[in-house]
C-alpha cells in the first residue's frame, strides 16, 4: 500500500472521500435501525410497563381491562424458541451427516452435485417455503402420521420443519467449512493408528471441527428465531404458553407480520408495540450472532 | 510414550481387541456410510418434494391460460386473479434496488480493500457490516416502515420499496465485491504504480475491471435473494390489492412474494392453486437470474 503514489490531487481525494463515505453509510444503517426501534419503544414502554412486557402471560393487542390491550411477551418468546428448538431438531442432525458426507466421504462429482443443490434449497423464498409447509407438510406428512384430530392446520412442528430446511444449508455449508480445515495429517495419524474412516470421521474430525459446528448452529438458531414468512403462514398467530408442537402458536416475527397486516396505524400503542417486538428480536439475534462470529474467529486460528 | 498415548484416547478399545472385533466393525462402518448418504438425501428430497408440490399444484392453473395469468390484475375470483401487477413491481422494485445498493456497496468494498487504514474506525465498519448481514429481514421492514415510509413521508411507495430492499442487500454487495476485489492479485497494482498511476487509477482501470465479474455474480446472488422476500414489503405496508402500474417512485407497488403470502393465506383452494402457479413464476425468475451469475462466473472469471 505504501509503495502507490500518495496524490495530491484532489480529484483523488475527492474519489476516496465518497468511497469512504460509502463505507461509513453501513454505520448509519445500523443507527437507522436502532434509533427506529428504540423510539418508538420507548414510547410503547411509557404507556404500558416494560416490567408486563417482559413478564406478562398473555398477548392480545387490543383486548384486557386497559384501552390499549394486553402486552406480555412472554407466549411470543415461547412460540420463537420453540420454533428455534424446532427447527435445530430437524437442521442440526440432517446439516451434520450432510457436513460429514461431502467434508469426508463424498467424492469429487458427488460434491459437485451436492453443493448447488444445498445452495437451491438455500435460496428457496421463505414464503413459498412457507407454502410447501402448510399445503404438503401439515395434511401431507404431519396428519397422516399423528393423527387428523391431533395436529391443527397451523401448528408449530410444521414450522419447525419448515425453518428447520432453511438452516440445513446453512449448518451443513459452516460446519463442512470447519471440517475441511482439519489439518489432513491428523487423519492421516488416525488411519495410520488403523482407524477407519468411520472413527476418523467420529473422533478425528468431528471433535476437531466442534467449535465450527457450534458456531454454526447458534447462527442457524439466530436465523431461525428471524424468519418470519414461513412461520406466519405454517404455525399460525395464536400467541400462547404451550409446549404441544401440534397446536398453533405465534412467533414475535409473525406477530409483527400480524400487526402490520392489520393496518395499525400509526401513534398508536398497538403500532408501537410493534418496535418493541423488533427490538426484542433485534437484542437476540444480535447476541447470537455475536457469539457465532467470535467462535468463528477462534477456530480460524487454531488451525491456520 | 505420547504417541501411544494418543492414540489411546484416538481408539481405545479398538486397539486392544480390534482384530476379534473387526466383523462388527466393518457391520458399524457400513451402518454409518449408510446413515450418512441417508441424512445427506433428506434434504435433496425435501427440495424435490417442494419442487414438486408447487409445480403439481399450480402447473394446470398457469397453464390453462398462462396470457391471462400474466397479464390479469388481481380479482376476488380466484379463476380470474393474475399476477401483472406483482409481476411487474417486483421487476421495478428489482431495478431500482440494484440502481441503490450496486454503486454504494461497490463503493464500500473498493475502500474497505484498497484504501482504508487499518486502524479502529475500519475495524468498527467491518464489524458493523458483518453484524448488519446477520439482522432479520422483517427488522429492516421496521426500519424502512420508521425512517422511508413515516419520517421521509414517502408512505407504502415503490422507493420506500426499492431503499428498504437496497439496505437489507448492502452487507451482502459488500462482501461479495470484497472478495472479488481480493482475489485479484498485487502484481497487477505493482505493475501499475510502476508505470506511474496513481492509487485511483490503479483501481479503476486495473483492479475494477478485473474484479467485475465476481462482483456482478454476488450481486446478482444477493438480488435475488432481495426479489423473494417478503416480510420488509410486508412491514412497510406495499399493497396486495392494487389495479394499476406506478407511473411515480412514489406510486404504491406491490411485489411477487407478497401476492403469493396473499393468496397462501386464504381459505379457498383456489387460491391456493393460484398462490403455487405464481410460486412457479417466481421460481422461474430466480432460476433464470442465477443462471446468468453462473453463466457471469463461468465466462468471465480471470483464472490467475
Amino acid at each position: 500500500m505504501s509503495i502507490a503514489k500518495r496524490s495530491s490531487r484532489t480529484g483523488e481525494r475527492v474519489v476516496v472521500g465518497a468511497l469512504f463515505a460509502c463505507a461509513v453509510l453501513s454505520i448509519a444503517v445500523t443507527v437507522g435501525i436502532v434509533a427506529v426501534l428504540v423510539v418508538d419503544a420507548v414510547a410503547f414502554f411509557r404507556e404500558s410497563s416494560l416490567f408486563d412486557f417482559l413478564t406478562g402471560t398473555v398477548w392480545a393487542p387490543g383486548q384486557g381491562s386497559g384501552e390499549g390491550g394486553l402486552y406480555g411477551v412472554l407466549p411470543l418468546i415461547n412460540g420463537t424458541l420453540m420454533i428455534g428448538v424446532g427447527a435445530i431438531v430437524v437442521g442440526l442432525p440432517l446439516g451434520v451427516l450432510t457436513a460429514i458426507y461431502l467434508s469426508e466421504y463424498a467424492s469429487a462429482r458427488i460434491r459437485g452435485l451436492l453443493k448447488p443443490t444445498l445452495e437451491i434449497l438455500a435460496g428457496i423464498p421463505t414464503v413459498i417455503v412457507g407454502y410447501f409447509a402448510l399445503q404438503f407438510v401439515t395434511p401431507s406428512l404431519l396428519r397422516p402420521i399423528f393423527g387428523e384430530d391431533q395436529v391443527f392446520v397451523f401448528n408449530a412442528a410444521a414450522g419447525s420443519i419448515a425453518v428447520g430446511l432453511m438452516i440445513l444449508p446453512i449448518i451443513a455449508s459452516i460446519s463442512e467449512d470447519a471440517m475441511r480445515s482439519v489439518p489432513a495429517s491428523l487423519r492421516e495419524a488416525a488411519f495410520g493408528l488403523g482407524s477407519t474412516k468411520r472413527q476418523v470421521s467420529l473422533r478425528v474430525v468431528v471433535p476437531a471441527a466442534l467449535s465450527g459446528i457450534a458456531a454454526s448452529v447458534i447462527l442457524a438458531f439466530s436465523r431461525a428465531v428471524g424468519e418470519t414468512m414461513a412461520v406466519t403462514i405454517a404455525a399460525g398467530n395464536s400467541p400462547k404458553m404451550t409446549l404441544n408442537y401440534f397446536t398453533s402458536i405465534q412467533t414475535l416475527t409473525a406477530s409483527i407480520a400480524q400487526t402490520v397486516s392489520g393496518e395499525a396505524s400509526a401513534g398508536t400503542v398497538r403500532y408501537n408495540a410493534l418496535f418493541a417486538l423488533g427490538l426484542t428480536l433485534f437484542a437476540i439475534t444480535l447476541v447470537m450472532n455475536l457469539i457465532s462470529a467470535r467462535i468463528v474467529r477462534r477456530f480460524r486460528q487454531v488451525y491456520s | 510414550m505420547t504417541a501411544s498415548a494418543s492414540a489411546e484416547a484416538l481408539a481405545p478399545s479398538r486397539l486392544r481387541r480390534g482384530a476379534t472385533r473387526s466383523g462388527a466393525r466393518i457391520f458399524v462402518d457400513a451402518a454409518f456410510s449408510v446413515l450418512l448418504f441417508v441424512g445427506t438425501i433428506v434434504g435433496v428430497v425435501a427440495l424435490a418434494t417442494l419442487l414438486w408440490t408447487i409445480v403439481d399444484d399450480g402447473w394446470a392453473r398457469l397453464m390453462a391460460d398462462p396470457a391471462a395469468f400474466l397479464s390479469n390484475y388481481v380479482s376476488r375470483l380466484p379463476a380470474r386473479a393474475g399476477i401483472k401487477a406483482a409481476l411487474i413491481g417486483s421487476a421495478y422494485l428489482m431495478v431500482l434496488t440494484t440502481l441503490f445498493c450496486f454503486p454504494v456497496g461497490v463503493g464500500a468494498a473498493i475502500y474497505l480493500e484498497e484504501f482504508a487504514p487499518r486502524n479502529r474506525v475500519t475495524n468498527f465498519v467491518e464489524t458493523n457490516i458483518s453484524n448488519l448481514a446477520g439482522v432479520p429481514s422483517v427488522v429492516y421492514g421496521l426500519l424502512g416502515l420508521g425512517i422511508f415510509a413515516r419520517f421521509l413521508r414517502m408512505g407504502p411507495s415503490l422507493l420506500a420499496g426499492a431503499l428498504t430492499l437496497a439496505v437489507m442487500s448492502l452487507p451482502v454487495i459488500i462482501v461479495a465485491a470484497r472478495e472479488a476485489i481480493r482475489a485479484v492479485p498485487e502484481s497487477i497494482r505493482l505493475g501499475a504504480y510502476a508505470l506511474g498511476a496513481t492509487k485511483w487509477q490503479t483501481v479503476r482501470r486495473q483492479v475494477l475491471p478485473a474484479a467485475l465479474p465476481g462482483t456482478l455474480t454476488g450481486t446478482i446472488l444477493a438480488l435475488s435473494r432481495a426479489i423473494g422476500e417478503t416480510a420488509p414489503l410486508l412491514v412497510i405496508g406495499l399493497p396486495i390489492v392494487i389495479f394499476s402500474l406506478p407511473n411515480d417512485l412514489r406510486d404504491p407497488v406491490s411485489a411477487l412474494p407478497l401476492l403469493i403470502f396473499d393468496w397462501t393465506s386464504r381459505p379457498q383452494p383456489a387460491f391456493a392453486e393460484a398462490a403455487a402457479a405464481a410460486s412457479i413464476v417466481l421460481l422461474a425468475l430466480l432460476l433464470a437470474m442465477n443462471a446468468v451469475a453462473i453463466y457471469l462466473r463461468n465466462r468471465y472469471t480471470i483464472r490467475w
